[in-house]
Protein backbone atom coordinates (compact mmCIF):
# COMPACT_ATOMS: atom_id res chain seq x y z
CA UNK A 1 0.00 0.00 0.00
CA UNK A 2 0.88 3.55 -0.56
CA UNK A 3 2.76 4.63 2.77
CA UNK A 4 0.92 8.29 2.57
CA UNK A 5 -2.58 6.22 2.46
CA UNK A 6 -1.30 4.03 4.92
CA UNK A 7 -0.93 6.74 7.47
CA UNK A 8 -4.53 7.78 7.26
CA UNK A 9 -6.00 3.90 7.27
CA UNK A 10 -3.31 3.83 10.57
CA UNK A 11 -4.85 7.39 11.64
CA UNK A 12 -8.44 6.34 11.21
CA UNK A 13 -8.14 2.87 12.60
CA UNK A 14 -6.30 4.08 15.73
CA UNK A 15 -8.97 6.65 16.41
CA UNK A 16 -11.99 4.25 15.62
CA UNK A 17 -12.47 2.59 18.63
CA UNK A 18 -12.71 5.94 20.86
CA UNK A 19 -14.77 7.08 17.64
CA UNK A 20 -17.66 4.28 17.95
CA UNK A 21 -18.39 5.58 22.01
CA UNK A 22 -17.83 8.98 21.34
CA UNK A 23 -20.72 9.24 19.16
CA UNK A 24 -22.89 6.71 20.66
CA UNK A 25 -22.68 8.86 23.94
CA UNK A 26 -22.01 12.05 23.75
CA UNK A 27 -22.71 13.30 19.63
CA UNK A 28 -25.74 10.95 19.36
CA UNK A 29 -27.67 11.68 22.62
CA UNK A 30 -26.52 15.41 21.64
CA UNK A 31 -28.24 15.27 18.41
CA UNK A 32 -31.06 13.21 19.84
CA UNK A 33 -32.08 15.37 23.14
CA UNK A 34 -32.64 18.16 20.40
CA UNK A 35 -35.01 16.24 17.99
CA UNK A 36 -37.06 14.57 21.04
CA UNK A 37 -37.26 18.22 22.50
CA UNK A 38 -39.51 18.62 19.01
CA UNK A 39 -42.14 15.39 19.63
CA UNK A 40 -44.01 14.91 22.33
CA UNK A 41 -44.36 11.69 24.58
CA UNK A 42 -45.48 8.17 23.04
CA UNK A 43 -48.67 7.39 24.42
CA UNK A 44 -49.51 3.71 24.80
CA UNK A 45 -49.40 2.56 21.32
CA UNK A 46 -49.39 5.80 20.06
CA UNK A 47 -46.08 6.91 18.38
CA UNK A 48 -44.67 10.20 19.07
CA UNK A 49 -45.68 13.01 17.10
CA UNK A 50 -43.95 16.54 15.94
CA UNK A 51 -45.26 19.21 18.32
CA UNK A 52 -43.14 21.70 17.18
CA UNK A 53 -41.85 24.35 19.83
CA UNK A 54 -44.48 23.02 22.21
CA UNK A 55 -42.20 21.81 24.52
CA UNK A 56 -40.19 25.00 25.03
CA UNK A 57 -43.82 27.10 24.87
CA UNK A 58 -44.30 24.47 28.01
CA UNK A 59 -40.73 25.61 29.37
CA UNK A 60 -41.24 29.17 29.11
CA UNK A 61 -44.32 29.14 31.03
CA UNK A 62 -43.16 26.38 33.50
CA UNK A 63 -42.91 28.73 37.04
CA UNK A 64 -41.21 25.32 38.35
CA UNK A 65 -37.95 25.73 35.38
CA UNK A 66 -37.72 29.43 36.10
CA UNK A 67 -37.66 29.42 40.20
CA UNK A 68 -34.97 26.47 39.54
CA UNK A 69 -32.88 28.65 36.64
CA UNK A 70 -33.23 31.35 39.71
CA UNK A 71 -32.03 28.88 42.35
CA UNK A 72 -29.28 27.71 40.39
CA UNK A 73 -28.63 31.41 39.84
CA UNK A 74 -28.54 32.05 43.32
CA UNK A 75 -26.53 28.96 44.61
CA UNK A 76 -23.75 30.34 41.71
CA UNK A 77 -23.98 33.36 42.76
CA UNK A 78 -24.17 33.36 46.47
CA UNK A 79 -21.34 30.51 46.88
CA UNK A 80 -18.77 31.40 43.72
CA UNK A 81 -17.32 34.76 45.75
CA UNK A 82 -16.86 32.81 48.94
CA UNK A 83 -15.24 30.19 47.81
CA UNK A 84 -12.80 32.24 46.18
CA UNK A 85 -11.76 34.35 48.37
CA UNK A 86 -11.50 31.65 51.17
CA UNK A 87 -9.45 29.33 48.21
CA UNK A 88 -7.13 32.62 47.78
CA UNK A 89 -7.06 33.25 51.74
CA UNK A 90 -6.15 29.19 52.01
CA UNK A 91 -3.91 28.77 49.25
CA UNK A 92 -1.46 32.72 50.25
CA UNK A 93 -1.57 31.08 54.41
CA UNK A 94 -0.47 27.57 53.13
CA UNK A 95 2.16 28.89 50.79
CA UNK A 96 4.37 30.52 53.67
CA UNK A 97 6.19 28.57 56.40
CA UNK A 98 4.79 27.66 59.16
CA UNK A 99 4.05 24.43 61.59
CA UNK A 100 1.94 22.01 60.86
CA UNK A 101 1.74 23.13 57.31
CA UNK A 102 0.71 19.61 56.39
CA UNK A 103 -2.23 18.67 58.43
CA UNK A 104 -4.03 22.47 57.56
CA UNK A 105 -3.29 22.16 53.69
CA UNK A 106 -4.47 18.30 53.99
CA UNK A 107 -7.70 20.18 56.34
CA UNK A 108 -9.04 22.73 53.42
CA UNK A 109 -8.15 19.78 50.74
CA UNK A 110 -9.88 16.74 52.09
CA UNK A 111 -13.41 17.46 51.54
CA UNK A 112 -12.85 17.90 48.18
CA UNK A 113 -11.56 14.45 47.72
CA UNK A 114 -15.42 12.87 49.87
CA UNK A 115 -18.27 11.94 47.31
CA UNK A 116 -21.33 14.87 47.79
CA UNK A 117 -23.34 11.89 48.61
CA UNK A 118 -21.31 10.87 51.96
CA UNK A 119 -20.85 14.90 52.81
CA UNK A 120 -24.88 14.71 52.52
CA UNK A 121 -25.22 12.21 54.76
CA UNK A 122 -23.01 13.85 57.18
CA UNK A 123 -24.05 17.32 56.94
CA UNK A 124 -28.02 16.16 56.95
CA UNK A 125 -27.44 15.40 60.71
CA UNK A 126 -26.09 18.38 61.39
CA UNK A 127 -29.12 20.05 59.96
CA UNK A 128 -31.52 17.64 61.67
CA UNK A 129 -34.24 19.42 63.49
CA UNK A 130 -34.17 18.98 67.51
CA UNK A 131 -31.33 16.34 67.67
CA UNK A 132 -29.09 17.56 64.74
CA UNK A 133 -25.79 19.00 65.88
CA UNK A 134 -26.52 22.90 64.84
CA UNK A 135 -30.18 22.27 66.77
CA UNK A 136 -28.02 20.84 70.10
CA UNK A 137 -25.77 23.75 70.19
CA UNK A 138 -28.55 26.61 69.61
CA UNK A 139 -30.29 24.48 72.63
CA UNK A 140 -27.73 24.47 74.71
CA UNK A 141 -26.40 28.36 74.28
CA UNK A 142 -30.48 29.08 75.17
CA UNK A 143 -31.51 29.96 71.44
CA UNK A 144 -34.41 27.27 69.89
CA UNK A 145 -33.72 25.20 66.85
CA UNK A 146 -35.28 25.39 63.49
CA UNK A 147 -35.81 23.39 60.62
CA UNK A 148 -32.89 23.63 58.28
CA UNK A 149 -33.94 21.82 55.13
CA UNK A 150 -37.53 21.96 56.10
CA UNK A 151 -37.80 25.36 56.07
CA UNK A 152 -37.80 27.31 52.32
CA UNK A 153 -36.06 30.28 53.94
CA UNK A 154 -32.94 28.62 54.70
CA UNK A 155 -32.92 25.31 53.07
CA UNK A 156 -30.77 26.75 49.87
CA UNK A 157 -28.62 28.53 52.27
CA UNK A 158 -27.93 25.20 53.77
CA UNK A 159 -26.80 23.73 50.47
CA UNK A 160 -24.55 26.63 49.50
CA UNK A 161 -23.10 26.23 53.13
CA UNK A 162 -22.25 22.51 51.86
CA UNK A 163 -21.14 23.64 48.21
CA UNK A 164 -18.57 26.14 49.47
CA UNK A 165 -16.85 23.66 51.93
CA UNK A 166 -16.25 21.21 49.54
CA UNK A 167 -15.17 23.52 46.76
CA UNK A 168 -12.89 26.01 48.56
CA UNK A 169 -9.91 23.75 48.76
CA UNK A 170 -10.28 22.28 45.64
CA UNK A 171 -9.84 26.06 44.27
CA UNK A 172 -7.53 26.58 46.37
CA UNK A 173 -4.68 24.12 44.63
CA UNK A 174 -5.14 26.22 41.64
CA UNK A 175 -4.27 29.42 43.71
CA UNK A 176 -1.30 27.62 45.19
CA UNK A 177 0.27 26.21 41.70
CA UNK A 178 -0.41 30.37 40.98
CA UNK A 179 1.63 31.65 43.64
CA UNK A 180 4.01 29.05 43.64
CA UNK A 181 4.40 30.57 39.89
CA UNK A 182 5.06 34.37 40.76
CA UNK A 183 8.55 35.35 39.88
CA UNK A 184 10.53 35.23 43.27
CA UNK A 185 12.30 38.56 41.99
CA UNK A 186 8.87 40.61 41.83
CA UNK A 187 8.11 39.77 45.75
CA UNK A 188 11.56 40.65 46.30
CA UNK A 189 11.36 44.02 44.56
CA UNK A 190 8.42 44.47 46.99
CA UNK A 191 9.87 44.04 49.86
CA UNK A 192 12.55 46.25 49.20
CA UNK A 193 10.10 48.94 47.68
CA UNK A 194 8.86 48.52 51.04
CA UNK A 195 5.05 47.43 50.27
CA UNK A 196 3.01 46.44 53.07
CA UNK A 197 1.70 42.86 52.80
CA UNK A 198 -1.84 43.81 52.23
CA UNK A 199 -0.97 46.25 49.69
CA UNK A 200 1.85 44.43 47.76
CA UNK A 201 -1.21 41.66 47.37
CA UNK A 202 -3.88 43.83 45.95
CA UNK A 203 -1.59 45.41 43.44
CA UNK A 204 1.10 43.01 42.40
CA UNK A 205 -0.58 39.40 43.81
CA UNK A 206 -4.10 39.83 43.11
CA UNK A 207 -3.67 41.14 39.63
CA UNK A 208 -1.23 38.48 38.85
CA UNK A 209 -3.66 35.64 39.70
CA UNK A 210 -6.40 37.17 37.94
CA UNK A 211 -6.25 34.00 34.69
CA UNK A 212 -6.28 31.48 37.82
CA UNK A 213 -9.94 33.57 38.89
CA UNK A 214 -10.88 32.95 35.68
CA UNK A 215 -10.65 29.65 35.34
CA UNK A 216 -11.72 28.91 38.82
CA UNK A 217 -14.85 31.84 38.16
CA UNK A 218 -16.28 29.87 34.66
CA UNK A 219 -14.99 26.56 36.45
CA UNK A 220 -17.41 27.12 39.39
CA UNK A 221 -20.46 28.37 37.29
CA UNK A 222 -20.44 25.40 35.38
CA UNK A 223 -20.19 22.80 38.40
CA UNK A 224 -23.39 24.18 39.84
CA UNK A 225 -25.22 23.17 36.49
CA UNK A 226 -23.49 19.70 36.75
CA UNK A 227 -23.52 18.93 40.89
CA UNK A 228 -26.80 17.97 42.22
CA UNK A 229 -26.07 14.73 44.53
CA UNK A 230 -26.47 15.91 47.91
CA UNK A 231 -29.91 17.31 46.88
CA UNK A 232 -30.87 13.49 46.79
CA UNK A 233 -30.12 13.44 49.83
CA UNK A 234 -30.93 16.29 51.61
CA UNK A 235 -33.97 18.21 50.36
CA UNK A 236 -35.30 15.89 46.96
CA UNK A 237 -35.51 19.61 45.32
CA UNK A 238 -38.64 20.80 47.84
CA UNK A 239 -39.56 22.17 50.31
CA UNK A 240 -41.97 23.66 47.67
CA UNK A 241 -39.46 23.23 45.36
CA UNK A 242 -37.04 26.19 47.36
CA UNK A 243 -33.94 23.76 46.50
CA UNK A 244 -34.23 22.75 42.90
CA UNK A 245 -32.03 23.16 40.57
CA UNK A 246 -32.16 22.15 36.64
CA UNK A 247 -30.38 19.43 36.72
CA UNK A 248 -32.26 17.81 39.53
CA UNK A 249 -34.96 19.02 37.93
CA UNK A 250 -34.17 17.52 34.54
CA UNK A 251 -33.60 13.88 36.60
CA UNK A 252 -37.32 14.31 38.23
CA UNK A 253 -39.10 14.69 34.51
CA UNK A 254 -36.82 12.26 33.06
CA UNK A 255 -37.22 9.50 35.78
CA UNK A 256 -39.88 10.06 38.13
CA UNK A 257 -42.61 11.63 35.81
CA UNK A 258 -41.59 9.62 32.93
CA UNK A 259 -41.87 12.79 30.98
CA UNK A 260 -39.15 11.76 28.28
CA UNK A 261 -39.77 14.98 25.93
CA UNK A 262 -39.93 17.62 28.68
CA UNK A 263 -36.45 16.17 30.07
CA UNK A 264 -35.17 16.27 26.63
CA UNK A 265 -36.18 19.76 26.61
CA UNK A 266 -34.37 20.80 29.71
CA UNK A 267 -31.59 18.62 28.63
CA UNK A 268 -31.19 21.21 25.41
CA UNK A 269 -31.92 24.22 27.98
CA UNK A 270 -28.60 22.78 30.09
CA UNK A 271 -26.60 21.87 26.65
CA UNK A 272 -27.06 25.60 25.59
CA UNK A 273 -26.15 26.68 29.43
CA UNK A 274 -22.69 25.13 29.66
CA UNK A 275 -21.80 25.58 26.11
CA UNK A 276 -22.06 29.52 26.48
CA UNK A 277 -20.19 29.23 29.72
CA UNK A 278 -17.62 27.35 28.15
CA UNK A 279 -17.78 29.64 25.18
CA UNK A 280 -17.62 32.74 27.10
CA UNK A 281 -14.53 31.19 28.82
CA UNK A 282 -12.84 30.68 26.12
CA UNK A 283 -13.27 34.10 24.87
CA UNK A 284 -12.37 35.70 27.88
CA UNK A 285 -9.09 33.67 28.44
CA UNK A 286 -8.29 34.54 24.90
CA UNK A 287 -8.62 37.74 25.05
CA UNK A 288 -6.49 37.95 28.51
CA UNK A 289 -3.78 36.25 26.60
CA UNK A 290 -3.77 39.23 23.66
CA UNK A 291 -3.10 41.49 26.41
CA UNK A 292 0.16 40.12 28.00
CA UNK B 1 10.29 43.13 63.31
CA UNK B 2 8.19 42.23 66.19
CA UNK B 3 5.31 43.79 64.77
CA UNK B 4 5.74 41.31 61.60
CA UNK B 5 6.47 38.48 63.67
CA UNK B 6 3.18 39.04 65.82
CA UNK B 7 1.19 39.32 62.45
CA UNK B 8 2.49 36.49 61.36
CA UNK B 9 1.82 34.67 64.39
CA UNK B 10 -1.75 35.69 64.16
CA UNK B 11 -1.84 34.36 60.88
CA UNK B 12 -0.68 30.93 61.55
CA UNK B 13 -3.60 30.84 64.26
CA UNK B 14 -5.90 31.80 62.23
CA UNK B 15 -5.07 29.25 59.51
CA UNK B 16 -4.83 26.68 61.95
CA UNK B 17 -8.43 27.89 63.34
CA UNK B 18 -9.92 27.36 59.61
CA UNK B 19 -7.79 24.19 59.11
CA UNK B 20 -9.88 22.87 62.76
CA UNK B 21 -13.54 24.28 60.77
CA UNK B 22 -12.77 22.73 57.78
CA UNK B 23 -11.69 19.51 59.49
CA UNK B 24 -14.70 19.25 62.21
CA UNK B 25 -17.54 17.52 59.61
CA UNK B 26 -15.00 14.15 58.91
CA UNK B 27 -13.77 14.77 62.53
CA UNK B 28 -17.54 14.73 64.17
CA UNK B 29 -18.19 12.03 61.72
CA UNK B 30 -15.50 10.36 63.00
CA UNK B 31 -16.68 10.58 66.28
CA UNK B 32 -20.25 9.65 65.92
CA UNK B 33 -19.00 6.04 64.28
CA UNK B 34 -16.64 5.03 66.60
CA UNK B 35 -18.96 5.79 69.57
CA UNK B 36 -22.30 3.95 71.03
CA UNK B 37 -25.65 6.50 69.56
CA UNK B 38 -25.85 7.56 72.33
CA UNK B 39 -22.89 9.89 72.55
CA UNK B 40 -23.59 11.34 68.52
CA UNK B 41 -23.85 14.86 70.68
CA UNK B 42 -23.13 14.45 73.96
CA UNK B 43 -18.85 14.90 73.23
CA UNK B 44 -17.70 12.96 76.47
CA UNK B 45 -14.31 11.91 76.23
CA UNK B 46 -14.31 8.58 78.54
CA UNK B 47 -17.04 7.63 75.71
CA UNK B 48 -16.70 3.76 75.45
CA UNK B 49 -14.96 3.47 71.78
CA UNK B 50 -17.17 0.77 69.88
CA UNK B 51 -16.91 -0.91 66.67
CA UNK B 52 -20.82 -2.10 67.07
CA UNK B 53 -21.93 0.53 64.31
CA UNK B 54 -19.47 -0.18 61.80
CA UNK B 55 -20.36 -3.96 62.16
CA UNK B 56 -24.51 -2.99 62.03
CA UNK B 57 -23.90 -0.92 58.78
CA UNK B 58 -21.93 -3.59 57.61
CA UNK B 59 -24.79 -6.12 57.57
CA UNK B 60 -28.08 -3.71 57.23
CA UNK B 61 -27.06 -3.25 53.84
CA UNK B 62 -24.84 -5.47 51.06
CA UNK B 63 -21.72 -2.96 51.20
CA UNK B 64 -19.56 -6.16 50.31
CA UNK B 65 -21.25 -5.94 47.18
CA UNK B 66 -21.61 -2.29 46.59
CA UNK B 67 -17.40 -2.39 47.35
CA UNK B 68 -16.84 -4.64 45.06
CA UNK B 69 -19.46 -2.94 42.09
CA UNK B 70 -17.54 -0.17 43.15
CA UNK B 71 -14.16 -1.72 42.14
CA UNK B 72 -15.15 -3.09 38.69
CA UNK B 73 -16.54 0.33 37.91
CA UNK B 74 -13.85 1.93 38.60
CA UNK B 75 -11.09 -0.30 37.29
CA UNK B 76 -12.95 -0.83 33.92
CA UNK B 77 -14.01 2.44 33.21
CA UNK B 78 -9.97 3.54 34.23
CA UNK B 79 -8.61 0.65 32.37
CA UNK B 80 -10.61 1.22 29.22
CA UNK B 81 -9.73 5.00 29.23
CA UNK B 82 -6.46 4.19 29.14
CA UNK B 83 -6.90 2.04 26.08
CA UNK B 84 -9.32 3.85 23.70
CA UNK B 85 -7.82 7.42 24.69
CA UNK B 86 -4.21 6.31 24.35
CA UNK B 87 -5.02 5.32 20.99
CA UNK B 88 -7.00 7.89 19.81
CA UNK B 89 -4.11 10.38 21.47
CA UNK B 90 -1.50 8.36 19.78
CA UNK B 91 -3.56 8.88 16.45
CA UNK B 92 -4.62 12.86 16.78
CA UNK B 93 -0.42 13.63 17.81
CA UNK B 94 1.45 11.41 15.26
CA UNK B 95 -0.58 10.79 12.63
CA UNK B 96 -2.21 13.34 9.38
CA UNK B 97 -5.42 12.42 8.58
CA UNK B 98 -8.55 13.91 6.12
CA UNK B 99 -10.80 15.65 8.59
CA UNK B 100 -8.49 15.59 11.86
CA UNK B 101 -9.20 18.77 13.28
CA UNK B 102 -12.95 18.69 12.54
CA UNK B 103 -13.19 15.58 14.57
CA UNK B 104 -10.67 16.91 17.14
CA UNK B 105 -12.75 19.52 17.88
CA UNK B 106 -16.15 17.85 17.81
CA UNK B 107 -14.58 15.69 20.49
CA UNK B 108 -14.04 18.61 22.72
CA UNK B 109 -17.52 19.35 22.98
CA UNK B 110 -17.31 16.65 25.34
CA UNK B 111 -15.66 18.76 27.70
CA UNK B 112 -18.48 21.18 27.98
CA UNK B 113 -21.53 19.01 27.78
CA UNK B 114 -20.29 15.53 29.50
CA UNK B 115 -22.56 12.06 29.77
CA UNK B 116 -24.09 12.97 32.71
CA UNK B 117 -26.11 15.75 31.52
CA UNK B 118 -26.93 13.40 28.87
CA UNK B 119 -28.64 10.68 30.86
CA UNK B 120 -32.02 10.65 29.18
CA UNK B 121 -30.82 9.72 25.94
CA UNK B 122 -28.28 7.50 27.06
CA UNK B 123 -30.73 5.37 29.35
CA UNK B 124 -32.44 4.71 26.16
CA UNK B 125 -29.37 3.40 24.56
CA UNK B 126 -28.65 1.30 27.16
CA UNK B 127 -32.15 -0.07 27.24
CA UNK B 128 -31.94 -0.61 23.57
CA UNK B 129 -28.65 -2.29 23.96
CA UNK B 130 -30.53 -4.81 27.17
CA UNK B 131 -27.86 -3.40 29.12
CA UNK B 132 -30.03 -1.39 32.04
CA UNK B 133 -28.46 -2.93 35.57
CA UNK B 134 -25.33 -4.10 34.83
CA UNK B 135 -21.81 -2.98 35.48
CA UNK B 136 -20.81 -2.23 31.68
CA UNK B 137 -23.51 -0.03 31.32
CA UNK B 138 -22.36 2.47 34.02
CA UNK B 139 -18.91 2.66 33.05
CA UNK B 140 -19.74 2.72 29.07
CA UNK B 141 -20.76 6.10 28.45
CA UNK B 142 -17.52 7.39 29.94
CA UNK B 143 -14.77 5.27 28.21
CA UNK B 144 -14.45 7.62 25.65
CA UNK B 145 -13.07 10.48 27.20
CA UNK B 146 -12.06 14.20 25.88
CA UNK B 147 -9.87 15.19 28.67
CA UNK B 148 -8.41 11.80 28.28
CA UNK B 149 -7.46 12.04 24.87
CA UNK B 150 -6.94 16.07 25.52
CA UNK B 151 -4.02 15.10 27.94
CA UNK B 152 -2.15 12.51 26.21
CA UNK B 153 -2.44 14.15 22.88
CA UNK B 154 -0.42 17.32 24.79
CA UNK B 155 1.98 14.85 26.51
CA UNK B 156 2.21 12.66 23.03
CA UNK B 157 3.32 16.17 21.10
CA UNK B 158 6.00 16.29 23.15
CA UNK B 159 8.12 13.27 22.50
CA UNK B 160 10.60 14.01 20.56
CA UNK B 161 10.00 12.52 16.79
CA UNK B 162 13.05 11.75 16.19
CA UNK B 163 12.76 8.90 19.05
CA UNK B 164 9.86 7.32 17.10
CA UNK B 165 11.79 7.74 13.55
CA UNK B 166 14.56 5.54 15.01
CA UNK B 167 12.60 3.03 16.58
CA UNK B 168 10.61 2.82 12.81
CA UNK B 169 14.41 2.38 10.79
CA UNK B 170 14.88 0.09 13.05
CA UNK B 171 11.53 -2.02 11.58
CA UNK B 172 9.24 -1.24 14.90
CA UNK B 173 5.49 -0.72 13.63
CA UNK B 174 3.27 1.90 14.87
CA UNK B 175 2.19 0.21 18.00
CA UNK B 176 5.43 -0.88 19.22
CA UNK B 177 6.74 2.56 18.73
CA UNK B 178 3.44 3.66 21.01
CA UNK B 179 3.93 0.97 23.58
CA UNK B 180 7.87 1.22 23.83
CA UNK B 181 7.99 5.01 23.11
CA UNK B 182 5.30 6.99 23.96
CA UNK B 183 3.59 5.32 26.76
CA UNK B 184 6.42 5.00 28.77
CA UNK B 185 7.94 8.39 28.26
CA UNK B 186 3.95 9.53 29.24
CA UNK B 187 4.29 7.70 33.06
CA UNK B 188 3.40 10.68 34.79
CA UNK B 189 0.49 11.92 33.16
CA UNK B 190 -1.22 8.54 33.40
CA UNK B 191 -0.56 8.76 36.83
CA UNK B 192 -2.62 11.90 37.07
CA UNK B 193 -5.27 10.77 34.38
CA UNK B 194 -5.90 7.72 36.56
CA UNK B 195 -5.76 8.97 40.11
CA UNK B 196 -8.01 11.84 39.21
CA UNK B 197 -10.38 8.97 37.14
CA UNK B 198 -10.36 6.98 39.91
CA UNK B 199 -11.72 9.47 42.23
CA UNK B 200 -14.08 10.50 39.87
CA UNK B 201 -15.71 7.40 39.42
CA UNK B 202 -15.43 6.04 43.02
CA UNK B 203 -17.54 9.27 43.96
CA UNK B 204 -20.11 9.23 41.06
CA UNK B 205 -23.43 8.79 41.71
CA UNK B 206 -26.05 10.40 39.48
CA UNK B 207 -25.55 8.07 36.44
CA UNK B 208 -24.92 4.91 38.05
CA UNK B 209 -28.37 6.35 40.42
CA UNK B 210 -30.54 5.96 36.87
CA UNK B 211 -28.94 3.11 35.36
CA UNK B 212 -29.00 0.47 38.25
CA UNK B 213 -31.55 -0.67 40.36
CA UNK B 214 -30.42 -4.03 41.97
CA UNK B 215 -28.10 -4.79 44.98
CA UNK B 216 -26.17 -6.72 42.68
CA UNK B 217 -24.94 -3.77 40.21
CA UNK B 218 -25.04 -0.72 42.58
CA UNK B 219 -21.91 0.91 43.42
CA UNK B 220 -21.02 2.45 46.75
CA UNK B 221 -21.96 6.19 46.47
CA UNK B 222 -25.83 4.84 45.20
CA UNK B 223 -26.04 1.94 47.70
CA UNK B 224 -24.79 4.79 50.31
CA UNK B 225 -27.36 7.10 49.45
CA UNK B 226 -30.24 4.90 49.93
CA UNK B 227 -28.76 3.35 53.01
CA UNK B 228 -28.42 6.98 54.96
CA UNK B 229 -31.69 8.49 53.36
CA UNK B 230 -33.97 9.61 56.52
CA UNK B 231 -36.87 7.21 55.30
CA UNK B 232 -34.82 4.25 55.81
CA UNK B 233 -34.56 5.50 59.84
CA UNK B 234 -31.16 4.33 60.30
CA UNK B 235 -29.27 6.32 63.19
CA UNK B 236 -26.96 8.83 62.91
CA UNK B 237 -23.59 6.28 64.61
CA UNK B 238 -24.53 3.62 61.86
CA UNK B 239 -25.10 6.08 58.86
CA UNK B 240 -21.85 8.07 59.93
CA UNK B 241 -20.16 4.26 59.73
CA UNK B 242 -21.24 3.24 56.76
CA UNK B 243 -20.11 6.40 54.94
CA UNK B 244 -16.37 6.76 56.74
CA UNK B 245 -16.65 2.73 55.25
CA UNK B 246 -17.23 3.95 51.88
CA UNK B 247 -14.95 6.57 51.75
CA UNK B 248 -12.03 5.03 53.57
CA UNK B 249 -10.23 3.86 50.80
CA UNK B 250 -9.81 6.69 48.83
CA UNK B 251 -9.03 8.99 52.12
CA UNK B 252 -6.70 6.71 53.22
CA UNK B 253 -4.94 6.43 49.73
CA UNK B 254 -5.08 10.44 49.43
CA UNK B 255 -3.74 10.83 53.14
CA UNK B 256 -0.86 8.34 52.01
CA UNK B 257 -0.49 10.06 48.40
CA UNK B 258 -1.52 13.33 49.28
CA UNK B 259 1.27 15.38 46.56
CA UNK B 260 0.28 13.03 44.26
CA UNK B 261 -3.60 13.69 44.19
CA UNK B 262 -2.68 17.20 44.59
CA UNK B 263 -0.11 17.90 41.87
CA UNK B 264 -2.90 15.31 39.21
CA UNK B 265 -5.87 17.17 40.06
CA UNK B 266 -4.03 20.20 39.46
CA UNK B 267 -3.00 19.04 36.25
CA UNK B 268 -6.33 17.98 35.64
CA UNK B 269 -7.80 21.10 36.12
CA UNK B 270 -5.42 23.53 33.89
CA UNK B 271 -5.31 21.19 31.22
Amino acid sequence: MNPKIARHVYGWLLFSPAAIFFILFTHYPIVRSCVLSFFSNPRGSKPPRFVGLSNYDYLIHDPIFWQALKNNLIYAFGTIPITISLAIVMAVWVNRRMPGRAFVRAAYFTPTILPMIAIANIWLFFYTPGVGLFDSILNALGYPGRNWLGNPDTALLCLMVIAIWKDAGFFMIFYLAALQGIPQDVVEAGKIEGAGRWYFFRRVTFPLLMPTTVFVVFNALINTFRIVDHIFILTKGGPDNATQLLLYYLFQNAFEFWDTAYAATLTVVIMVILMTLALTQFKVLERRTHYQ
Amino acid sequence: MTSSGFWSKLETVAAWMLGILWAMPLLYAIWAAFHPPAYAVNFDLTAPVTLANFWEAWHTAPFARYFINTILYTTMTTALQFVLCTLAAYSFACYDWKGKDLVFSLILVQLMVMPDQLLVVNYQTMSALQLVDTIPAISLPYIASAFGVFLLRQNFKQVPLALAEAARIEGAGPLRILLKIYVPLSKSVYLAYGLVSISWHWNNFLWPLVITNSATTRPLTVGLAIFGSPENGVNFAVVSAGTLMSVAPLLIAFLLFQRQFVQSFMRAGIK
